[in-house]
């Protein structure tokens, strides 16, 4: 047997089998996240270079989240590409969308196979280049993401990079503020328009996928549906005062944030994600900053109704145990909002591993000691095997634990992303006090519902 | 609901036109080498003389396709419903994530305790090390900790794209991990470009089941009438449904393949006296291996729509020349009609001559047909995602198909006849009698057969062109995947989800059918469409006022829906 576990010394020590698999990942992979990026910029279309299998699959999984279409092309490789190399696939696939779609850009992410084989993509794309571009011709920009180097938030980020450096222009510095919020949901994004309104800030948010993935009905067909950063947004950022960067991982990455500073010197200033209290007060001190402006009363309104309410619900919520899951800068975020109500997060586990998710936690929450375990890299059996010691009193993160919330009896908190088995994934808050209120009175009132409904008494008043 | 229009009578002539007008729409879109292309998969169906269709050919890159790939058909479809086979992906982390859970084919366990193992996604979950160095070694790792945490009868291993090329021999991996561990492990080069769509998989799937799966048990089940359920994969429930009407019947079903379906049960499949076919694609290889190996004889059947149930029923009740299966199956098939008569009689009075249009699978596409024809909805439109030339124009053209390189790629295992197992069910005489009594053994006429002349036939359709069919054509209601749903929706028109059911189901079977004219009542009638007003009603010709019962209050949509303004994610002039 070939299983050590994790920690051989106490007997009571939750345990994990150390698997050379892995069973039901905590992570999607690279190009996913790509596509949503590219979905988020106005009139462009994802293209993913490789067999057509990874985009019809990454496709679903949007869908079955958001709700809504989206129409991610490929190169559709054969046999044949996949040995000699997808060149001519790839020409006559971006012709086929542009002369389909009409997009302003097409948008290129590699997938595992594109990578394997080595494909020259500088090549192919001036080979392309020389021979198609014309006046008006559309776009065409770029990334790497190949997933056996990463996962769904590498390729979210690289992305955005790839995006901004492909487009982002130079000139006079103006107010401008580059908001590079991560993969947050399309009410987050929302949320962030407003706030940057409120403060009466120009901003390029990048990218914004709030009406393309969560839109309306159509009163005509829409090829690609409308919304998402506006390409000329993105040539603006290169004159921003400053760029705000949410996601503490970012420190270790080639960020678009950081690409603009080394690049523009537009100075880079990275947040966490901004949930809960102290994570969101950053944000708000930061955008006084840009702005010269003090927060806009209704925010600070929201703040003090938040602080009412943890005062309202904290006998209901006090030393609670959770297991948060999910992407790492979500994780962080998460458990430093759930600590600051007195809750306990146990676990704190995600399928990435930036290296940099302990250090994080403890950027955030300086107080964490021995009752909280972290691990990065580890998947949903782990967690299951972790779980059955910590006697959790609920779990927080994507529709994937509901398994284990099943087995373990306790109610799950969907947020993040995939969520397929509730309607609405798209518009869960989280971000801001607007956010960490709603959360807040979910989990209450999840916690509240248990007390309830497992009492013999039937409480009507809690 | 749409508002109604009532269509002019239409000449036939006017028809064939009509039909011609709108592909020329569809095509008018392409560079003129992929509309001559695109142009074999876009037909006016004439079941008299049924015209050829380009089935199973590449889609073209940049064209926007529902179709997955080889690796999908194989693991995802035809082998992953086996319940106690573990399944391991060797390959990076999506293909195996994605394909976790999300077919809904359900299982239940037969004991409490049973280990269901469809829970657990399995991947190697390869890095940047073993593209460059090789997975082997991971891949025997992997396998040798599954096997102490789980103990499974069999390991199944199935190949990703990037395997393929780095060379990785999964087959001689499998094979020493059988040696040393003594249980069974397979290999399934299925990697995903393989194959046009994800019927290559099917098809390598076929022969992994043939080759190390079926014929390893040899005491079947004690049954009087014993048969396998080919082709039909449990979503929903829908294999439960079929297996109660069997039941009933006094027709015992060995293995369905598959659906809710052990290791065991695969393997002791040899032992049945007929196998049934219900999706002919996906498995006509394995009962046509079966047949030739063992004697079995195959024939098709279709349990979707209460009369095609009746009319499978019979046909198996003619296979065994029983007359107490005959009675019985007569009986089953008068309850079943009565107790579904008063639904499909209300409904039918609500939907007759709405129109339907369907696409989806390898057989659904013409299977649900059925359940339309039912309560008297006519099927305008229809096309198979992964299909071959054979499930649009029937068997008799098999022989006329063309072998492409894609084709080529996938293995033909040479079956023989079993030295000791080979039994032929029915002698020369008994088949001849059987047929001369009208009786058919492997006839499959295809979906274009079935379907109205000047009916549109569309092979592996494309956003675009379900975008004009709706402009030019008005479904009523449209059956398709999801990655169509939310298009379809958006325009305004009811979309039904027929690879996931959007989660209900089951629809086979006298039970089943009942589900479905129910649903596609509900879905029709539903209030919520009266808010969208679908972009073809907007053009001048047809505006047509919305027809509302004056009881309701007025839908806010009544009024041309605004143009829209989409909002400026981020404003865009340089301040
Ligand atoms: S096409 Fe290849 S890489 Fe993509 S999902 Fe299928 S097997 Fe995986
Ligand atoms: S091959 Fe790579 S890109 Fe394609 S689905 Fe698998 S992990 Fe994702």
């Amino acid at each position: 047997m070939n299983v050590t576990s994790a920690i051989d010394n106490e007997l009571d020590e939750p345990r994990f089998n150390h698997c050379t698999a892995t069973r039901n990942a905590c992570k999607l992979c690279t190009p996913l996240g790509a596509c949503l990026v590219f979905r988020g910029i106005e009139g462009t279309i994802p293209f993913l270079h490789g067999s057509q299998g990874c985009s019809t699959y990454i496709r679903r999984y949007l869908i079955s989240h958001f709700r809504e279409p989206i129409d991610i092309a490929a190169s559709n490789f054969s046999e044949e590409s996949a040995v000699f190399g997808g060149a001519s696939n790839f020409k006559a696939g971006v012709s086929n969308v542009i002369r389909q779609y009409q997009p302003k850009m097409v948008a290129v992410a590699t997938t595992c196979l594109s990578e394997t084989i080595g494909e020259d993509m500088d090549r192919i794309f001036h080979d392309y280049l020389k021979e198609s571009w014309h006046e008006g011709h559309p776009h065409l920009i770029k990334v790497s993401t190949p997933s056996y180097s990463g996962t769904h938030i590498d390729g979210f980020h690289a992305a955005v990079r790839a995006a901004v450096a492909a487009l982002a222009l130079p000139g006079d510095r103006t107010r401008r503020v580059n908001l590079f919020p991560g993969m947050v949901s399309a009410a987050d994004l929302r949320h962030l328009k407003e706030i940057a309104d409120d403060f009466g800030l120009p901003y390029t948010l990048l990218p914004d996928y709030s009406e393309s993935m969560d839109g309306e009905t159509w009163s005509e067909y829409e090829k690609l549906q409308s919304g998402g950063t506006p390409i000329e947004a993105i040539h603006a950022a290169g004159c921003a005062q400053c760029s705000l960067e949410f996601g503490r991982t970012l420190a270790d990455f080639p960020s678009a944030g950081r690409f603009l500073e080394e690049r523009f010197n537009i100075p880079n200033r990275r947040l966490g994600l901004p949930i809960g209290l102290r994570e969101t007060d950053a944000l708000f001190e930061a955008l006084e900053a840009a702005s010269g402006l003090p927060t806009p009363a209704k925010y600070n309104k929201e703040r003090g109704r938040l602080v009412d309410a943890l005062i309202d619900g904290h006998k209901y919520v006090f030393e609670k145990r959770a297991i948060v899951y999910g992407e790492e800068d979500l994780v962080t975020g998460l458990a430093a909002f759930l600590a600051e109500t007195g809750i306990l997060p146990v676990l704190c586990a995600s399928g990435g591993k930036s290296g940099r998710l302990e250090r994080n936690l403890r950027e955030v929450l300086p107080m964490l000691d021995e009752r909280t375990r972290i691990h990065d890299g580890i998947d949903f059996a782990q967690i299951a095997e972790l779980a059955e010691s910590l006697k959790p009193d609920f779990i927080i993160g994507n529709s994937k634990g509901y398994a284990l919330a099943r087995k373990l009896g306790v109610p799950l908190i969907r947020v993040g992303f995939p969520i397929h088995d509730r309607i609405g994934g798209q518009r869960i808050l989280h971000l801001g006090y607007r956010g960490a209120q709603a959360l807040y009175d979910t989990i209450v009132n999840a916690l509240l519902d248990v007390k309830q409904t497992s009492s013999p008494i039937g409480y009507s008043y809690l | 609901m749409a508002p109604e229009i009532t269509p002019l009578p239409i000449a036939p002539e006017a028809a064939a036109t009509e039909a011609k007008a709108t592909i020329d729409k569809m095509l008018k879109a392409y560079p003129a080498k992929t509309a001559r292309k695109r142009a074999k998969q876009l037909l006016v169906n004439d079941p008299e003389a049924i015209p050829q269709i380009g089935a199973n050919t590449r889609t073209i890159p940049g064209i926007m396709t529902q179709r997955g790939c080889t690796y999908a058909g194989c693991r995802g479809v035809v082998i992953g419903p086996i319940s106690d086979i573990l399944h391991i992906t060797h390959g990076p982390i999506g293909c195996g994530y994605y394909s976790w859970l999300t077919r809904r084919n359900l299982v239940r366990p037969r004991h409490a305790g049973d280990t269901n193992y469809l829970q657990y996604a399995m991947s190697t979950d390869m890095m940047e090390e073993q593209i460059i160095f090789g997975g082997e070694k991971k891949l025997r790792q992997a396998i040798r900790e599954a096997f102490d945490i789980f103990h499974p009868k069999a390991i199944s291993i199935y190949s990703t794209c990037p395997v393929g090329l780095i060379g990785d021999d999964v087959h001689a991996v499998a094979r020493e991990m059988k040696e040393e561990l003594g249980i069974n492990v397979f290999a399934f080069s299925c990697e995903g470009y393989k194959g046009v769509s994800q019927s290559a998989g099917h098809h390598i799937a076929n022969n992994g089941v043939f080759k190390h799966m079926i014929g390893r048990l040899d005491e079947g089940d004690k049954a009087e009438f014993n048969i396998n359920l080919l082709g039909e994969y449990n979503i929903g429930g829908d294999a439960w449904a079929i297996d109660e009407v069997l039941r009933k019947c006094g027709i015992h079903v060995t293995a369905t393949l598959s659906g809710d379906v052990t290791y065991d049960q695969v393997c002791k499949a040899h032992t049945v006296d007929l196998n049934t076919v219900m999706c002919h694609r996906s498995i006509n290889y394995m009962a046509e291996m079966m047949e030739k190996k063992y004697g079995i004889p195959w024939i098709k059947v279709n349990f979707v729509g209460a009369e095609a149930t009746a009319k499978s029923l019979r046909k198996i009740a003619a296979f065994f020349e029983s007359k107490k299966l005959t009675d019985r199956v007569e009986e089953v098939i008068a309850e079943g009609m009565a107790k579904l008569k008063p639904v499909r009689d209300a409904v039918t009075a609500r939907c007759k001559g709405k129109k339907a249009a369907l696409f989806v699978g390898g057989s659904r596409a013409h299977s649900y047909q059925h359940l339309f024809a039912d309560i008297g909805m006519e099927t305008i439109a229809a096309g198979y995602e992964f299909a071959h030339r054979d499930d649009y124009e029937g068997r008799a053209v098999l022989p006329t198909i063309k072998v492409d390189a894609d084709s080529r790629n996938i293995e033909e295992i040479t079956v023989e006849q079993d030295p000791v197992r080979y039994n032929p069910r029915k002698t020369p005489e008994q088949t001849k009698a059987l047929e001369e009594g009208g009786f058919s053994f492997k006839d499959y006429t295809g979906m274009m057969s079935e379907m109205k002349k000047n009916a549109l036939v569309i092979d592996d359709i494309s956003h675009h062109e379900i975008e004009k069919l709706i402009e030019l054509r008005h479904p009523d209601i449209i059956c398709s995947g999801i990655k169509d749903k939310f298009i379809i929706e958006k325009m305004g028109i009811p979309c039904k989800q027929l690879h996931s059911y959007d989660y209900g189901g089951p629809y086979t079977a006298f039970e089943g059918a009942a589900n479905f004219y129910q649903e596609i009542d509900r879905m029709l009638h539903t209030k919520v469409w009266k808010y969208v007003v679908p972009s073809w009603m907007k053009e001048p010709q047809l505006q047509a006022t919305p027809i509302y019962n004056p009881k309701e209050p007025k839908p806010k949509a009544a009024a041309p829906a605004p143009v829209r303004k989409p909002e400026a994610g981020g404003e865009a002039i340089p301040e």
